[in-house]
């Protein structure tokens, strides 16, 4: 794969054009998602073989290339082939759709209509990105060159430019001078908290002690999020260039990147980088001939959302508990063995070369105020085009969910969305014009975090939304203090008694005191945090809680224990397909036989609503009052009343 | 070099690298514990020594038993907040260690002082009480002052058991230095020194825990 | 007089962990990337295994026991051949993976974290498989299955021997 090692940024500059020369840029390219979790799962792997066989058997190796990519950010359409040099978008493709792509696209240079994306509210089809509502309003400055690079093959990453930011941070800038760029960019820290970039590197640079380590944070455990996942499968090079650059600013010969234990091809794909990248020359020792060296060791984690949490996070690193420590001291300043530390998130790091290569100036027009440059949210949960979008700082929550995300499906309506994780909280529809940028999200109580943006409607629960977040973090809590540990417990038991109709007087209170308990005296800010879903959901929707605990309702039936099952006999068709798709075998008919759920073996898993088509709308959901009668089993279907 | 902060309103000198507890300890200042021994490193698992501590006009809650002192620092260790911090701790924390309805040692005194409801939430305490508020004293000491590393924690969160290795038990007959440590009594009640009948990391992987 | 099947096992351990270690450098500070490798090898941490690793790697045996219980990578208790993993992450809870791990659950007979009395399933569920776009999501042997219908299921487990 990499050939030999370069030793100056002529050097460089000639393997680029070295590989240049030797890629036609009139060639045709297809490039597919195989290198994601996205992708394989939806069979883009079949596609890409289907391709690769029928351009074989064409002969048509030397006019079309096939680019095997990590995430393009449109998962909910995958697979997604992109024909490139006219960056044409079909979507949803099967295998037995490549013939037709090859021959009428490739060949003909025409489209596939029915392959075009369909805008969900305008019903118009898009072929290209800038007719495309998921993609038009992004600014993809850092995931954009996912379509164009094959994770596993340096030369890609190279041929775009990778590198040149390294090279000049090098030999044309100083280690202070690349620190000021960074903090003049105003850069903060992409992972949760952030954090001012700059200032954290130049405390890591001034606290006195050596070795000094840099760190990239890949233990992206927000459940929701999944950015981290797809810029290190997708282009782990980035990431490592703007690891080196932070260490070179920073003083720092040793990093590490650690990478959760989740995300099995982002670890492999981290490797092979590694790899690839000190056989160029691009770390080790003497890099690029500067006489700067840094090396990098990449760490898998076990399965523990706790363990992103930087304390823990390093301690994982010296093999030790992947648990927080109490500290007072800024890892920046004490952190792994007691050296200066500074641990930042992937998105962060894959943000350094292009301040470099761009300029602090540059980066400072994009954005808000208080919040420079883009951010990349997963958009995840009720919403149309879900999938990994980036957008500037400031734009609003409405334009992400409505122009970029489509909107609602099925004609549901809108009711709330989370972000930051389980640290964060819940925004209902009157704050959706507000600004996405850290401190406009804090205002409203909940925060930006590593960017998981989860869309909720009229079926989700608000409570149980809390009950599910207090789980998470009950699961995931190192157990190590009382209030989170206990908290957590405490809160988890009350929240699921609500949801199961067994709230009381007092439990509203109950929970505001221990969440408060827990902001004030938790020792990480796992516990600190994890009680800002329960507390924002009361803010916003209290009158859902009151609605279980006093009237054993759920205003969104989706409760289980309050919620029960029914198929309207006026409305039922008996066309058997619910029938089919139970479970447990609850419900009784036959064809022709009016339909009807035993409420007994009913485990209220929703099979039976969500397939019974629109049409017909048999099935409703009833919570806080009396089902209606059943019909007398036997009962025929009355054809002629649905003419 | 000395360092002056104020406690409860009253002047303190410190030196470097004191922590808040023991510079008010020295002052004759109590602030109480559970998880906090002098010989071993701080902790910071009960967050019943927390305090408030206001630097440059900002009040943060912290744990005193880790917090450095500064220059200038000014320490609240009783306030309305403070309060209902332990209050509300000990009221999380006393189902666990229950025997027939009643807590004793530290948690009794602190539930008394503090006004603390110690069945409040027994309705939702639906877990087999383990008599242990994890505050790993016997593990640190173990590892720490001691050096035999013959009991450890194992588990995450509320799955967490503080268990004896029986391969390490023999220098247990003479040691049992965290009999007299564990602030609910769990160690000497329930250990049988020469086989830690159902203390042991095998009855925690029998699910015995 | 020493059994020697216990002395055959005892070899097979150690030749496994000193391997393990040894592609480390028996270096301490990657324990958890040793123990990783070995849970991948065997399928579960045993007893045995876990003492060797402290032995070889002159770790105490609290510290390898306190990391090898913490981490949901790891089992201490064997596991079925064929391993189901539901994703409760937030996205895919808003759209129905609840609902999945109890159709799951009714169709094998099993609650979360059993494995099957013929050792042929063990149903998870994980905190995020980072396959939000697509849920609800369920991991079936490092295969991942998006939007399964319960006739879906059935075909998968039935294929699963």
């Amino acid at each position: 794969m990499a050939g030999k090692r370069i030793s100056s940024p002529e050097g460089l500059e000639q393997l680029r054009k070295g590989i240049l020369s030797k890629r036609d840029p009139n060639k045709l390219i297809v490039s597919i998602c195989t290198m994601s979790v996205c992708g394989q799962s939806r069979g883009s792997v079949d596609v890409c073989e289907r391709f690769k066989e029928e351009i074989r058997r064409a002969g048509f190796e030397d006019k079309v290339d096939i680019r095997e990519t990590g995430c393009q950010g449109f998962c909910e359409s995958e697979p997604v082939v992109i024909i490139f040099p006219e960056g044409i978008y079909y979507v949803n493709v099967k295998p037995d759709d490549v013939p037709e792509i090859i021959s009428t696209t490739l060949v003909e240079r025409e489209l596939v209509d029915r392959l075009l994306y369909t805008d969900p509210t305008t019903s118009k089809k898009g072929a290209k990105e800038s007719d495309i509502s998921f993609y038009k309003n992004q600014m993809r400055i850092i995931s954009g060159n996912n379509r164009y690079i094959n994770p596993r093959y340096i030369d890609d990453y190279i041929a775009l430019g990778g590198y040149s930011a390294l090279s000049k941070a090098l030999f044309q800038m100083t280690p202070e001078q690349v620190l000021e760029e960074i903090k003049k960019s105003n850069l903060r820290g992409r992972g949760g908290g952030g954090f001012p970039t700059g200032i954290k590197w130049e405390t890591t640079r001034n606290a006195p002690g050596k070795p000094k380590y840099v760190i990239v944070n890949c233990d992206e455990g927000d459940p929701g999020a999944y950015m981290d996942r797809s810029l290190m499968e997708g282009n782990p090079h980035s990431v490592l260039e703007g690891l080196v650059i932070g260490a070179y600013a920073i003083g720092s010969q040793e990093g590490f990147i650690y990478v959760r234990q989740e995300y099995p091809i982002a670890y492999e794909n981290t490797i092979q980088a590694v790899k690839q990248a000190e056989e160029y020359g691009f770390l080790g020792e003497n890099i690029l001939g500067s006489g700067f060296d840094f090396k990098v060791k990449v760490h898998l984690g076990a399965g523990a959302f706790v363990s992103g949490e930087s304390t823990a996070l390093m301690s994982a690193i010296e093999g030790k508990l992947g648990e927080p420590k109490m500290k007072y001291i800024h890892t920046a300043v004490s952190g792994i063995k007691g050296r200066p530390s500074c641990l930042n998130n992937v998105e962060t790091w894959t943000n350094v070369p292009v301040i470099i290569n761009k300029g602090a100036e540059w980066f400072n027009s994009i954005g808000t105020e208080g919040s420079k440059g883009t951010k990349i949210f997963s958009l995840v949960g009720k919403v149309n085009n879900t999938g990994l979008v980036e957008v500037p700082m400031g734009m609003t929550l409405r334009q992400l969910i409505y122009d970029i995300g489509g909107g609602i499906p099925k004609g549901k309506k809108f009711k709330a969305v989370q972000t930051g994780g389980p640290s964060g909280g819940v925004i209902p529809e009157q704050h959706l014009d507000t600004p996405i940028d850290f401190d406009e999200l804090t205002k409203l109580g909940s925060m930006m975090g590593s960017g998981g943006t989860v869309v909720m409607d009229e079926d989700t629960c608000m409570v149980d939304t809390a009950r599910y977040f207090i789980s998470f973090c009950c699961e995931e809590s190192c157990g190590k203090c009382i209030p989170c540990r206990e908290g957590l417990r405490t809160l988890r038991e009350i929240l699921t008694d609500i949801c199961e109709g067994k709230g009381e007087e007092g439990d509203i209170e109950a929970i505001e005191d221990i969440a408060e308990v827990m902001q004030d005296a938790s020792l990480c800010a796992l516990g600190t945090t994890a009680a800002n879903p329960a507390l924002t959901t009361l803010k916003y929707f209290r009158d859902e809680y009151q609605a279980h605990i006093k009237e054993k309702r759920c205003p969104a039936k989706a409760c289980k224990a309050l919620t029960s099952y029914y198929i309207d006999p006026e409305k039922c068709t008996a066309c058997m397909i619910c029938f089919k798709n139970c479970p447990t075998e609850a419900i009784h008919g036959g064809k022709g036989i009016i339909h009807w759920i035993e409420q007994e073996k009913c485990i209220k898993c929703n099979a039976c609503f969500e397939v019974c088509p629109p049409r017909f709308s048999a099935v409703r959901r009833f919570s806080g009052e009396p089902l209606p009668p059943l019909p007398a089993p036997g009962t025929k279907v009355i054809r002629e009343k649905k003419r | 070099m000395t360092i002056t902060l104020r406690i409860d309103g009253k002047e303190v000198k410190a030196r470097e690298a004191m922590t808040v507890l023991e510079a008010a300890k020295e002052a004759g200042i109590e602030i109480p514990t559970l998880c906090y021994l002098e010989k071993l490193k701080p902790y910071g698992a009960c967050r019943i020594c927390s305090v408030e501590v206001e630097r440059k006009g900002k009040v943060r809650i912290v744990a005193s038993c880790g917090y450095p002192v500064e220059q200038g620092l000014v320490v609240k260790t009783r306030s309305p907040r403070i309060d209902r911090i332990r209050k509300v701790i000990i009221e999380l924390v006393a189902l666990t260690t229950m025997v027939d309805g009643e807590v004793a040692g530290e948690i009794k005194k602190l539930a008394k002082e503090y006004g603390a409801n110690i069945h409040r939430f027994e309705s939702r305490f639906r877990a087999k009480p383990t008599r242990c508020i994890l505050c790993g004293q016997c593990v640190r000491y173990c590892d720490e002052v001691v050096g035999e590393h013959a009991i450890g924690f194992v588990g995450r969160g509320i799955e967490r058991r503080a268990a004896f290795f029986p391969e390490k038990a023999r220098a247990c007959l003479t040691c049992q230095a965290c009999f007299d440590l564990c602030p609910t009594g769990k160690i000497p009640s329930e250990t049988d020194f020469v086989v830690f009948d159902g203390f042991s990391v095998d009855d925690y992987l029998a699910g015995e825990l | 007089m020493v059994s020697k099947t216990k002395n055959k096992k005892s070899t097979k351990f150690s030749k496994a962990v000193k391997k393990a270690a040894g592609s480390y450098q028996k270096d301490k500070d990657m324990l958890i990337q040793i123990l990783l490798d070995l849970q991948s090898m065997f399928g579960w941490l045993s007893r045995e295994v876990l003492t060797e690793v402290s032995e070889q790697l002159e770790v105490p045996i609290t510290q390898v026991y306190q990391i090898a219980s913490y981490y949901k990578a790891f089992s201490l208790m064997p596991r079925g051949r064929h391993i189901i993993k539901v994703c409760l992450g937030t996205a895919c809870q808003v759209r129905g993976s609840p609902q999945l791990l109890n159709i799951i659950s009714a169709m094998l007979n099993m609650k979360p974290h059993e494995t099957s009395e013929d050792m042929r399933f063990t149903l998870e569920t994980v905190n995020c498989l980072g396959c939000c776009a697509m849920g609800p999501v369920v991991e079936v042997d490092k295969t991942y299955h998006t939007k399964p219908s319960p006739s879906d299921l059935r075909k998968i487990f039935e294929s699963a021997k």
